[in-house]
């Protein structure tokens, strides 16, 4: 029963240090553009097939940066081209990413076709190691340690850079940060590629063990919203947070009511709105 | 006034004149602009009126399916019964829907009603034993004097017209106008003394009420529901539809359903890639017409999306 509880707790962890590489970029997007991107969860497929592609070519680390490069500026050319056009207005915004989300799903349904992908993992990675006596995949540690890397990296660069200095300063007030002579546009879009980076990085880290399939990018982007919504907007804690907690609740969830495990993270999410609707990080705008 | 009664009245002679004029290919077709008029109706009532735009009414459309089918081809009993079930439990998800969300609005109201929609589909797609998964239900389920195709589009458009004159009654009520007072500003309908959860509540539920009498016509329609029935696919439809009609405009919903399912049986005669299609409107529509055909001509229906960011009071530059 222990070595059960292990087993679920470490693909607890791991699934949360997927989703909160996932969730980062979106609610870092959420807390400085005010953008709702819904078409994170379409970014996080697009480089998970486009890491499937690179990496079943030319190996699992250019899969990842190819991942992370193509949906950084695909992630760029949505707030550039698209964006610019409705800033400002939330509702037409959201509304609109989630326009783009259905034209980039469906372009890689006619791309990747609608089978089950999994990205190749190096050879280092595969097969299991020994836990406290319990056999658990070497792949699902990488991917823990790969989530607190980010969460490390992401830490410093908001709290340690200047760009994490104009990225804080334009969360509290984008337009004092504009008059002090920042140019925020460019912040906005270098933060916007920045978070679609890390729905690339998901991607392909994520599509080696959750696969990937049409569909992926709308589960991926609940837990995504379910992670933010528990854990607050912008709030790079709140991220780490939501993503332990709906990673831990999913995982022990699909042991425990096999058929409702979707229904398991509803249950914290409401309870949270209930009594603090901007989240356990989140601080009114 | 008189004007609303003339266009009412026009339209429904031109429903009515469908099966005449038209194919029994069509006729199916005017029977889904009916159904999903409704539904589109139901997420305007919330959208263009109380100024809260839902994703998660394909949710309480599907479930209503689900319950309605369920009933009949599994447990065997009445269409007509099923058929209420799937009303009553559309209209309860509604009021648990509401309960949680009416406490937020703008985008916050948009990402709660579509993280619950996601959960609904969730559980429709793995809870197999009762909702069949991926396979969905299947099972003749229309009433034993509506299996013909053109009785019960006439059954369907009697439903509609009933609907939508309900609903233009609810807009036009003393409750409705409160209903845009919150829209339009919140704080000075609380301050007047009105109690906006209550009202939101209410709101939410009739809507969740017509939005699950649109599910049941569809799964005595189709005779068939899947996890793509309560999909966010279907919410993202139902709202596409209300927003090229034109927000705030009833009649808009009715327009732009017929748009937008005409669109779709054209465009997949010659091409599988509707959702394209359905994204690059999306897009467009929000960049260039945001009030949509009726807002447009009538100048009204822009409050909703033209509104700048009320949440952070200040605009983004």
């Amino acid at each position: 029963m222990t070595g059960l509880n292990l087993f679920g707790l470490l693909n607890g962890l791991t699934f949360a240090a997927l989703l909160f590489v996932v969730a980062a970029g979106f609610t870092l997007i959420f807390g400085l553009l005010r953008i709702v991107n819904l078409a994170h969860g379409a970014l996080y497929l697009l480089g998970g097939y486009t890491g499937f592609a690179v990496a079943s070519r030319a190996g699992f680390a250019a899969g990842i940066f190819a991942a992370m490069l193509i949906v950084a500026l695909t992630g760029a050319g949505l707030q550039a081209g698209l964006l610019r056009f409705v800033r400002g207005y939330e509702l037409r915004q959201v509304l609109l990413t989630l326009g783009v989300a259905f034209m980039l799903n469906d372009l890689g349904l006619l791309a990747w076709g609608g089978d089950t992908l999994t990205v190749p993992i190096p050879a280092a990675l595969q097969g299991a190691t020994v836990i406290a006596g319990v056999f658990y995949p070497k792949y699902r540690l990488f991917v823990l340690a790969l989530g607190i890397v980010v969460f490390a990296a992401l830490w410093l660069l908001l709290n340690r850079t200047r760009l994490g200095a104009l990225i804080r300063a334009g969360v509290d007030d984008a337009e004092t940060t504009e008059a002090m002579g920042i140019n925020i546009r460019r912040v906005f879009l270098l933060t916007f590629a920045l978070g679609a980076a890390l729905a690339g990085l998901g991607g392909v880290i994520g599509g080696a063990f959750l696969t990937l399939y049409p569909g992926a990018d709308s589960e991926i982007l609940v837990f995504s919203l379910a992670v933010v919504i528990i854990g607050g907007r912008g709030s790079l804690a709140g991220a780490a947070a939501g993503a332990v907690l709906v990673g831990l609740l999913n995982s022990f969830g699909q042991v425990l009511f096999p058929e409702l495990a979707y229904f398991v993270i509803f249950g914290p999410m409401a309870a949270i709105l209930a009594f603090r609707p901007l989240g356990l990080f989140g601080r009114a705008a | 006034m008189i004007r609303g009664v003339a266009l009412a009245g026009c339209s429904l002679l031109v429903f009515a004149a469908v099966p005449v004029l038209l194919p029994v290919y069509q006729v199916s077709v005017a029977t889904q602009v009916l159904i999903f008029a409704m539904l589109a109706m139901s997420v305007d009532i919330l959208a263009g009126y109380a100024g809260r735009t839902s994703l998660g009414h394909g949710a309480l459309f599907g479930v209503s399916a689900y319950v309605t089918v369920y009933w009949v081809a599994v447990a065997g009993g009445s269409p007509w019964v099923g058929a209420a079930l799937g009303i009553v439990a559309a209209t309860a998800l509604a009021a648990v829907f509401a309960l949680l969300a009416i406490r937020t609005s703008g985008v916050y109201f948009l990402l709660l009603t579509l993280a619950l929609g996601m959960v609904v589909w969730g559980v429709c797609l793995r809870w197999s034993t009762v909702t069949g998964g991926e396979n969905g239900l299947r099972g003749a389920v229309r009433p034993a004097g509506l299996t013909g195709q053109l009785a019960f589009y006439y059954a369907v458009l009697a439903v509609a017209a009933v609907a939508g004159f309900a609903a233009y009654r609810f807009v036009r009520s003393p409750f409705g106008l409160t209903l845009r007072g919150i829209r339009d500003s919140e704080s000075r309908m609380c301050s007047l003394g009105y109690n906006v959860p209550l009202h939101l509540f209410i709101a939410f539920t009739l809507s969740g009420t017509l939005a699950g009498v649109a599910g049941a016509l569809n799964a005595l329609f189709n005779e068939f529901v899947s996890p793509a029935t309560v999909a966010l696919a279907q919410s993202v439809q139902a709202l596409l539809m209300a927003i090229v009609g034109g927000i705030g405009t009833l009649a808009g919903a009715v327009l732009g359903a017929g748009v937008i399912i005409v669109l779709e049986n054209t465009v997949s005669a010659y091409t599988e890639r509707w959702p394209t299609v359905m994204g690059a409107m999306f897009v467009l529509l929000m960049i260039f017409a945001p009030a949509g055909i009726l807002g447009s001509i009538l100048g009204r229906g822009r409050v909703l999306l033209a509104r700048r960011a009320s949440l952070s009071e200040r605009p983004i530059p």
